[in-house]
């Protein structure tokens, strides 16, 4: 390696070369490394100074209370309530779902099952993540709604209870994880101990793991809910694109993400007030999110610290 | 349900009541077992089904013409040649950036950081990122790459998209697959005189290999599937026309005019299919959705399949 083989200190110049790739790479990795700042940045730059034009011409107020939206009719009105409510709709019955069976699955999994099981279903479980979403929107669309109308009354060919189903079971291999390993980071001793006290496995899950890994679930349900608000496809699909201030999941509603999309495949002038309203929407959406990931965050950091 | 316990423990004298608790606890563990075992069969259940179903309704469709020919107007003339080349020139720049800048991150992040609060805002940026959703990705790339940055709507910026989306998957591998590497292998090559990029370069990486190639191999299959950014940069769904091919016969051989070619990719071909109201392109839709799925689960099937062997070779 050394470039003078007959002694025993390379020289110099290779030392200075050495030193001066070192530092480079150390630069490029931090470089690297600090990209995720700069995307960050970028998000926040682009939906706020694209929606600011939007909020100079509607109010936020009118954005806020507003109960139509209607943004390219003759007549535009801009309230953003019904995206809102038809989004909370699907991952309100998204997290219905998901709560209890990603809570009991997640108790299975880290109390229950034999080692051998766990190892196989956490991958198989991993599959439903790997499974493009406009394929859940096929399914939504195509199979489950005519199924479904076929028991339930009045299920309109678009509606927001099936594709808040479906979205329930994406969102529930998530959940599953997440609690999943917060159960688990519950340290064996206080699982003996219950034992010791004479406590069945379903008794010390609910007096010594469920407390004791409280943040961790509750970060899981938070995450859970921040991905099916976030979700698109399955919805643009099987919920219709049609804004509707509904109280009946029923009936089809267009949500924040399936306006972007439905809007997105027509042509929107670069600087109009339709163009800009994608992202104001986006913004909402972005703040919802936040809102979800953050509390996530630190809950899941907490359970982490806590052992 | 202790306290319970404790106090029909202490007031009641008779042995028979603590049989009958005793076996209420038992009964209950063995009902809410199998509540578990019950949940995961259907979950299990809901995934075969929905596979089944693609298969069912559109493995028909798929010949050598579904693959070769331009999507039509009539359903039955239809194929994904734009689709499936477009998805994988995407795929081929989404690689080229998010493989590297994911590696680099990662391994910065694990070995090179002081812990500080520029380190933390890092950390925080990159758990955030991976919780913003895909969307959103969209808007970013619509405003900044298309129009600030004046790209157009490409396959260079569908595929800097993409790659911004799934780098969060691949430096949470790196960091995984780094950290796993023992202590004594970065201390016998300091030992022996390397600096630390050296070390990185020769030891680390290649020791971390199959730990990243399992990330980056399931963040691509996520960028596979991914649909709602490419929509939003404004992927065109009709494309009739192949982009620039990237090699050609004379000097300097290859041509990268594709990279700033409109193009689909096969989850929108799939979209612009499922939103037809005749049956017949809903097949095509089928037909499209088994395509993805065979590439994505196969691609998946590969990752776990690289981790076992992995976790095999570390357990000797």
């Amino acid at each position: 390696m050394s470039s003078s083989a007959d002694a025993f200190r390379p020289s110099e110049a290779f030392l200075r070369r050495r030193r001066l790739i070192d530092l480079g790479m150390r630069a490029v990795l931090f470089l690297s490394a600090a990209l995720s700042v700069f995307v960050t940045a970028a998000i926040v730059y682009v939906l706020v100074s694209e929606s600011w034009g939007f909020f100079t011409e509607v109010s936020l107020w009118t954005f806020l209370t507003d109960t139509q939206w209607t943004p390219v009719f003759a007549q535009p009105r801009y309230g953003i309530l019904p995206l809102l409510t038809a989004t909370l709709w699907a991952a309100g019955i998204a997290i219905a779902i998901a709560i209890p069976f990603g809570t009991v699955l997640a108790v299975y999994l880290s109390e229950y099952a034999p080692a051998a099981v766990r190892e196989t279903v956490k991958p198989m479980l991993e599959l439903f993540g790997a499974i493009p979403t406009v394929v859940y929107g096929y399914f939504a669309l195509l199979f489950l709604t005519p199924l479904f109308q076929t028991f339930i009354p009045g299920l309109t060919g678009f509606n927001l209870l099936v594709p808040g189903i479906v979205l329930g079971i994406m969102i529930l291999p998530y959940i599953v994880s997440i609690s999943e390993d917060a159960m688990r980071a519950v340290p064996a001793s206080l699982r003996e101990g219950a034992f010791a006290l004479g406590m069945t496995r379903l008794q010390t899950t609910f007096k010594v793991i469920i407390p004791g890994a409280f943040s961790g679930i509750t970060a899981a349900y938070l995450l859970g809910m921040s991905r099916a608000v976030g979700e698109t496809m399955v919805l643009a699909i099987a919920a219709g694109q049609n804004p509707n201030l509904t109280a009946d999941p029923r009936e089809g509603a267009a949500t924040i993400t399936s306006y972007i999309v439905q809007m997105s495949l027509g042509d929107l002038p670069h600087g109009s007030l339709a163009y800009q309203t994608i992202f104001a929407a986006g913004l909402a959406l972005f703040l919802l999110t936040l809102f979800f990931n953050i509390v996530g965050f630190f809950l899941r950091r907490r359970f982490r610290e806590a052992y | 349900m202790t306290s319970e316990i404790l106090t029909r423990a202490t007031t009641a004298s008779s042995e028979q009541d603590e049989i009958v608790l005793v076996g209420r606890a038992r009964r209950r563990d063995a009902i809410f077992a199998g509540l578990g075992l019950f949940i995961l069969f259907v979950a299990m259940a809901f995934l075969l089904a929905l596979i089944a179903d693609l298969f069912v309704d559109g493995f028909s469709r798929i010949d050598m013409a579904f693959l070769t020919d331009f999507p039509s107007r009539r359903p039955e003339r239809s194929g994904i040649l734009s689709a499936w080349v477009g998805t994988c020139l995407v795929m081929f720049v989404t690689a080229m950036l998010a493989i590297p800048l994911g590696i680099a991150a990662g391994l910065y992040l694990e070995e090179y950081a002081p812990k500080n609060w520029l380190t933390d805002i890092i950390e925080i940026n990159v758990t955030n990122l991976a919780g913003v959703p895909s969307i959103i990705y969209g808007l970013l790339a619509l405003g900044f790459f298309v129009y600030l940055a004046g790209l157009g709507r490409s396959v260079m910026v569908a595929g800097m998209v993409l790659a911004l989306l799934i780098l969060p998957i691949v430096i949470v591998a790196t960091r995984e697959a780094v950290r796993s590497i023992p202590q004594m292998i970065r201390e016998g090559a300091y030992g022996i005189g390397a600096d630390k990029w050296q070390t990185m370069w020769h030891y680390i990486l290649p020791a971390a290999r199959p730990g990243i190639l399992t990330g980056a191999i399931v963040g691509l299959s996520r960028a596979i599937g991914e649909t709602a950014p490419i929509i939003t940069i404004g992927a065109l769904t009709f494309i009739a026309f192949l982009p620039p091919a990237p090699v050609q016969p004379d000097f300097p051989f290859v041509n990268f005019d594709w990279l700033h070619a409109p193009f689909t990719v096969m989850p929108i071909q799939m979209f612009n299919w499922i939103s037809r109201p005749q049956a017949a392109f809903h097949v095509n839709a089928a037909a499209t959705g088994v395509v993805l799925l065979i590439m994505t689960l196969g691609m998946n099937a590969i990752a776990i399949w690289i981790r076992f062997r992995l976790r095999r070779r570390i357990g000797l």
